[in-house]
C-alpha cells in the first residue's frame, strides 16, 4: 500500500496543490463560458431577428455577419481580440466567443421562427393581433421550442471552445492543467492530470448535453408541437 | 504615394498601417506554406473521420450490445471534451507508450481533427441509418446478405442523402478547428499567421488575410451545405 502511494501519480493526486490550481482553472473557464452565453445570447437575438426581419438593410447586415463569422475559427476570433483590440485575457476569450457563438445563436433563433408556418402569421393578424402579440401569443411559443435543445447544446460548445483562451494565457482550466503538468513533469503525471481534465469537462458537458436530450424529447411531445 | 494618404494618421500608424501590409505582403509565402498545412491537415484528416465515423455509426445500430456501448462511450468522450485536450493527450502520450517513437505535430494535428470529427459524423452516420426502415434491414439479411453487405448495398446509398448535409457542414468545423494544432506549434496557417504577426507586431493585417483564406476555405462548402439541405427537403 505504501509503495503504491509514494508512486509518482499518487503524490501529485493527494497534493492540494493541484486541486487548488485546477479548481481556480475552472472557476476562470465557467466564467469565461457563462459570460459568453449570456452575450451571445443577447447577441444572437438581436442578430437572428433583424436577419428574420426581412428588412433591406439590417437583413443584409446580419446575413453578412453570420456568413463571415461562422466561416472563422473560433481561435483566430479569440487572437483577434487580444491582440488587435487589446483586450485583457479573460474578456479577450468572452468577447472572442461571444462574436462566434452569437451568429450560431442567431442561426438557431432564426430557424425556429422560420418552422412556424406563414399561415399562422396571417391567422393571427387578420385576427387583429398586433405584430407583437402574435410574436407572444403565436410564433413565439413553438418556435422557442425548437430553439432550447439546440440552444442548450451549444453552451457545451462553448465550454470545450474556451480552453483556447490558453492560447491567449487566460489561466482557466486548461492552462492551468499544462502549468501543472509543467510542475509535475514527470510522463505518468503529465497524462495523470490531462484525464483528470478531460473529466471535469466530461462531467459538465455530459450533463448538459442529457438536459440538452432530455428537453429535446419533453418539448417535441408537449405543447406547442402542433403542425411542427 | 499622394500627399493625402500620408496624412491619414489611420493609415501610417496604428495596427492597420500601410507599412504593416507591406511587410506583410513581402512575406506572404510564410502564410501560403501555413495554409498548405491546414489543407494537407483538414483532408486527411476528413478521410480519417469519415472513415472512423461510418464504423462508429455502423456499430451504434448494431443489434449486437457491446459494438454499441463502445460507440456509445467514443461518442460522448469526444463530443463533451475540449479537442484541444484531446491534442495534448496524444501529443504527450505517444511518447509516453512508445518512448523514441518520433511522430510529428501535424500527424499528431489529423489525428486529433480525425477522431474529434469521427464521433461526429459517427452521430450523422448513425442518424442516416436509422432514417431507413427497419424492414429494408430485414428483407436484405432474409435475402442471404450479410450484416456488412446489407450496410454497404442496401442502407448506406440510400442513407447518403440525409447525411451528405450534416456531413459537409462537419467538414467546415473540421477545417476551422485545424487551427487548434496552432497552439502546439502545428506550422499550420493560424501558426503561421501568428508567429508572423507576433515577431513584428502587424497582428491586424495578418488575421485578416489569415481569416480571408479561412474563409475562401469553408464558404464554399457552408453553401454546399445549404444546397444540400434544400435539396433533400424538396425530396
Amino acid at each position: 500500500m505504501d509503495a503504491f502511494m509514494n508512486t509518482p501519480v499518487m503524490q501529485m493526486l493527494t497534493d492540494p496543490v493541484l486541486y487548488i490550481g485546477l479548481g481556480l482553472g475552472l472557476s476562470l473557464t465557467l466564467q469565461i463560458a457563462a459570460l459568453s452565453i449570456f452575450f451571445s445570447f443577447i447577441g444572437g437575438t438581436i442578430i437572428g431577428s433583424m436577419r428574420y426581419s426581412g428588412l433591406p438593410v439590417l437583413s443584409q447586415i446580419a446575413t453578412t455577419y453570420i456568413e463571415v463569422i461562422r466561416n472563422l475559427p473560433t481561435l483566430l476570433l479569440i487572437l483577434v481580440s487580444y491582440f488587435v483590440l487589446g483586450l485583457p485575457a479573460m474578456w479577450a476569450a468572452t468577447i472572442g466567443l461571444t462574436i462566434y457563438t452569437s451568429a450560431i445563436i442567431a442561426e438557431i433563433i432564426r430557424g425556429g421562427l422560420n418552422s412556424v408556418p406563414e399561415g399562422q402569421w396571417e391567422a393571427a393578424r387578420s385576427q387583429g393581433f398586433s405584430f407583437l402579440q402574435s410574436m407572444r401569443h403565436i410564433v413565439l411559443p413553438p418556435s422557442v421550442v425548437k430553439m432550447i435543445p439546440a440552444i442548450v447544446s451549444q453552451f457545451v460548445t462553448v465550454i470545450k471552445d474556451s480552453s483556447f483562451a490558453m492560447a491567449i494565457g487566460a489561466y482557466e482550466l486548461m492552462f492551468k492543467g499544462t502549468i501543472l503538468a509543467a510542475k509535475y513533469w514527470k510522463p505518468s503525471q503529465i497524462i495523470t492530470i490531462y484525464v483528470v481534465i478531460s473529466l471535469v469537462y466530461f462531467a459538465i458537458n455530459f450533463t448538459i448535453s442529457m438536459i440538452a436530450r432530455r428537453l429535446q424529447t419533453k418539448l417535441s411531445v408537449g405543447r406547442g408541437s402542433i403542425g411542427s | 504615394m499622394p500627399a493625402f494618404i500620408e496624412n491619414i494618421a489611420f493609415l501610417q500608424e496604428g495596427p492597420f498601417a500601410i507599412p504593416r501590409w507591406e511587410a506583410l505582403f513581402t512575406n506572404i509565402d510564410v502564410i501560403w506554406q501555413g495554409a498548405l498545412v491546414t489543407l494537407l491537415v483538414a483532408s486527411l484528416g476528413l478521410v480519417l473521420a469519415l472513415v472512423l465515423g461510418t464504423v462508429i455509426g455502423v456499430m451504434s445500430t448494431s443489434h449486437w450490445k457491446i459494438p454499441r456501448a463502445i460507440a456509445r462511450v467514443y461518442v460522448e468522450f469526444f463530443q463533451n471534451t475540449p479537442l484541444l485536450i484531446q491534442v495534448f493527450m496524444l501529443y504527450n502520450a505517444i511518447p509516453l507508450l512508445y518512448p523514441g517513437l518520433f511522430i510529428p505535430v501535424i500527424v499528431i494535428g489529423i489525428m486529433g481533427v480525425g477522431m474529434y470529427h469521427g464521433a461526429y459524423i459517427g452521430e450523422v452516420v448513425r442518424a442516416g441509418i436509422q432514417s431507413i426502415g427497419r424492414g429494408q434491414l430485414e428483407a436484405a439479411l432474409s435475402q442471404g446478405f450479410s450484416y456488412i453487405g446489407t450496410m454497404r448495398y442496401v442502407i448506406i446509398p440510400q442513407a447518403m442523402r440525409i447525411v451528405l448535409p450534416p456531413l459537409t457542414n462537419q467538414a467546415v468545423n473540421l477545417i476551422k478547428n485545424t487551427s487548434v494544432i496552432a497552439i502546439i506549434a502545428g506550422g499550420d496557417l493560424m501558426y503561421a499567421g501568428d508567429s508572423f504577426a507576433g515577431r513584428y507586431g502587424h497582428y491586424g493585417p495578418t488575421y485578416v488575410v489569415v481569416g480571408l483564406i479561412y474563409f475562401m476555405m469553408c464558404f464554399p462548402l457552408a453553401v454546399l451545405t445549404r444546397r444540400l439541405e434544400d435539396r433533400t427537403r424538396a425530396a
